[in-house]
């Protein structure tokens, strides 16, 4: 039988499971869009293509599945742009589908064409420009097949308009294939790495977004328990292991607990799993871990002695590998090892909200949401200085539950975010915590928030600065402070109210702490604003290019 | 001739627009000196080999897991002992120079 690019498209996604789509329509891919029209699929209509894009991560990160966005071609597709880069630091499985001008009219500089391919390839795990219908169903598959397997990743498909119209006669449709998740291991480096770790006096399990990836959760508790192993985290493996189990000893690197990164200096073994030794967590990388044996696990061979050399290293899927290792693991008390990680808690503890009961503070805040929301809550932020703070201080406890922009570092990721979040997750609450700076750059996705009804609570850290900006100029570039306050505050809650969201305005109320807490009871789309003090800045932190031993208070 | 700085990385790709590149736009975006690239397509047209020549230094091992990465690479091969004149002597080889042939 016959099949339009367009139908084609459809039908596969449709056999995929994919239920949501976020895109926005225009010239170059209106054929899909009829295509789409009357299929099963829901569609979500953004109002910037870099919100459908993040969107689809949001669906992604809180499932862990392929999520797939729609742009048209030139400007639909560069809009596209930054929330794929963010999803390819982030390994962030989406596959986005970018309509382009016709084939014929590609290279003669057409309306709305942009070479999609050529902008994307840096920033894609892979990507694919369509030259003939038939090709489609192939491409289909294997781009889903790039972007959930091993290490996942964003792919771009790009599609001439003429292709998504002309047909291709199908009889059998192919089959979608298993991602490749990279299970078998040598066995020499499994003994090896037992023994290291049976041996090892003060060892230290160094854990990140790879644990979350191959869900490995169960059994990285397993082994951190029955070794008694403490366990420090990355910024994207929070939530990995219990936050108030005593082997765990918090974030690592730049705003880190320093207990952590005080005893990665002093590890004799570090056992880093699922990590990439990105310099927010290392510091100065000759200083990290010098004085320790590396045994370094990742299911993307290329990060294994890529900046730092592993001593032992197992290219393959951290789950794995820890199953194989476990039954070799001895029962050890290590009772001097924790009682010193005992000692430098208590001597260098964290961050606290200050006593003086000022309900403004952003880790009081932080505290309350905590308390009053369900465990089960996702939370997004945006990118500053409210980022670190809520990764410093909520009690993460699941995996799925913190999304947050790590490796790009992308200012307006939280709001789209969180749409895609509630909008995979309905029986779930989100909060996304944002800046008054982020929240401005994908502020016209409150209407998609309206529109969809998402349960999601945005709470707006409001101190009229680029927060994280101005601290670094205050400390770093002689208070030189240029570029990082905003003379125009707008009304958030007002704005809100006007794109038909409920919404709550702290500075106006007379008990904060109840208002924000019946405000985060609602169900439903809430905005609340919340004035923070713009002098306060995020301690501890380690100085850029620094070493982690060395923390600024 | 050979050369302890330099060696010879042999790539199986696919045959199609864009091949090229994803080879050069990885050695760009990783900052990465491609010294030398040859190509041509072999068989039924449907795969090339290409010759990359690079310098020998601690990223080496990187570029090669780097390469290997790439979906279009089907096989990526060290081979330190071609002989790397041709890349010295482009001209020549074009200018229907019988030394190469």
């Amino acid at each position: 039988m016959n099949y339009t690019g367009a139908e084609i498209i459809v039908h596969m996604l449709e056999q995929k499971g994919i239920e949501i789509i976020a895109g926005i329509p225009g010239s170059a891919n209106l054929p899909l869009y009829k295509a789409l029209h009357g299929s099963k699929i829901k569609h979500v209509l953004a109002r910037h293509e870099q919100g459908a894009g993040f969107i689809a991560q949001g669906m992604a990160r809180s499932t862990g599945k392929a999520a797939v966005c729609f742009a048209t071609s030139g400007p639909g597709a560069t809009n596209l742009v930054t929330a794929i880069a963010d999803a390819k630091l982030d390994s962030v499985p989406v596959v986005a589908f970018t309509g382009q001008v016709a084939s014929s009219f590609i290279g003669t500089d057409a309306f709305q064409e942009i070479d999609t391919y050529g902008l994307t390839i840096p920033i894609t795990k892979h990507n694919f420009l369509v030259r003939s219908t038939c090709e489609l169903p192939e491409i289909i598959i294997e781009a889903f097949h790039i972007a959930e397997s091993g290490r996942p990743g964003p792919v771009v498909i790009d599609i001439p308009k003429n292709i998504q119209s002309e047909v291709c006669n199908i009889e059998l449709w192919p089959e979608f294939k298993t991602p490749e998740k990279y299970d078998s291991i040598e066995d020499e480096k499994v003994g090896e790495i037992i023994k290291t770790i049976n041996t090892a006096q003060k060892p230290l399990l160094f854990v990140g977004a790879g644990i979350i990836e191959s869900k490995a959760e169960k059994l990285l508790y397993q082994l951190a328990t029955r070794n008694n192993i403490p366990v420090t985290s990355t910024l994207r493996g929070l939530g990995c292991f219990p936050p108030n189990h005593p082997l765990y000893v918090g974030m690592i690197g730049m705003h880190g607990t320093k207990y952590a990164n005080q005893l990665m200096e002093e590890a004799d073994v570090v056992i880093a799993l699922g990590v990439r030794f990105d310099d927010r967590a290392t510091g100065k990388l000759n200083e990290f871990c010098k004085n320790a044996t590396l045994i370094h696990v990742d299911i993307d061979k290329s990060e294994i002695n890529k900046l730092k050399m592993a001593h032992l290293s197992i290219h393959a899927n951290v789950k794995e590998v820890i199953r194989q290792i476990l039954p070799g693991i001895a029962e050890n008390r290590r009772l001097s090892w924790l009682q010193e990680v005992e000692l430098k808690k208590g001597e260098l503890p964290y961050v606290e909200a200050p006593d003086n009961g000022d309900p403004f503070h952003p880790l009081r805040i932080i505290q309350e949401v905590a308390r009053v929301v369900p465990e089960n809550t996702i939370i997004t932020t945006d990118v500053g200085q409210h980022q670190m703070w809520v990764a410093m201080k909520y009690p993460f406890s699941a995996s799925r539950t913190f999304l947050t922009s790590g490796g790009l570092g992308t200012m307006g990721f939280g709001v789209p975010v969180a749409i895609g979040a509630a909008l995979a997750n309905p029986e779930k609450k989100v909060v996304c915590f944002s800046g008054d700076g982020s929240f401005l750059m994908n502020i016209q996705e409150l209407a998609t928030i309206a529109e969809q009804k998402c349960n999601i609570a945005i709470i707006i850290f409001n101190n009229g600065y680029l927060g994280l900006v101005r601290q670094q100029q205050e400390l770093f570039f002689d208070q030189k402070y240029i570029g990082s306050k905003f003379h125009v505050n707008p009304d958030f809650a007002g704005i809100a109210k006007n794109f038909g969201i409920s919404s709550v305005d702290l500075e106006k109320s007379e008990h904060p702490l109840n208002d924000l807490e019946q405000a985060l009871k609602v169900e439903g789309p809430m905005l609340i604003n919340v004035p923070i003090h713009y002098s306060e800045n995020v301690f501890p932190m380690v100085p850029p290019g620094g070493a982690n031993k060395i923390m600024m208070d | 001739m050979k050369n302890e700085n330099f060696t010879v990385i042999e790539l199986l790709v696919n045959n199609h627009p864009g091949v090229m590149s994803h080879i050069t736009g990885l050695f760009s975006r990783r900052g990465y000196n491609l010294e030398g690239i040859l190509c041509g397509s072999i068989g039924e047209g449907k795969t090339s080999i290409m010759y990359l020549l690079v310098r020998k230094n601690n990223t080496f091992q990187q570029v090669i897991s780097q390469l290997e990465k790439l979906y279009d690479v089907i096989e990526t091969n060290e081979r330190p002992e071609h002989d790397i004149s041709v890349f010295f002597r482009i001209d020549n080889l074009l200018e229907g120079n019988n030394e190469f042939l």
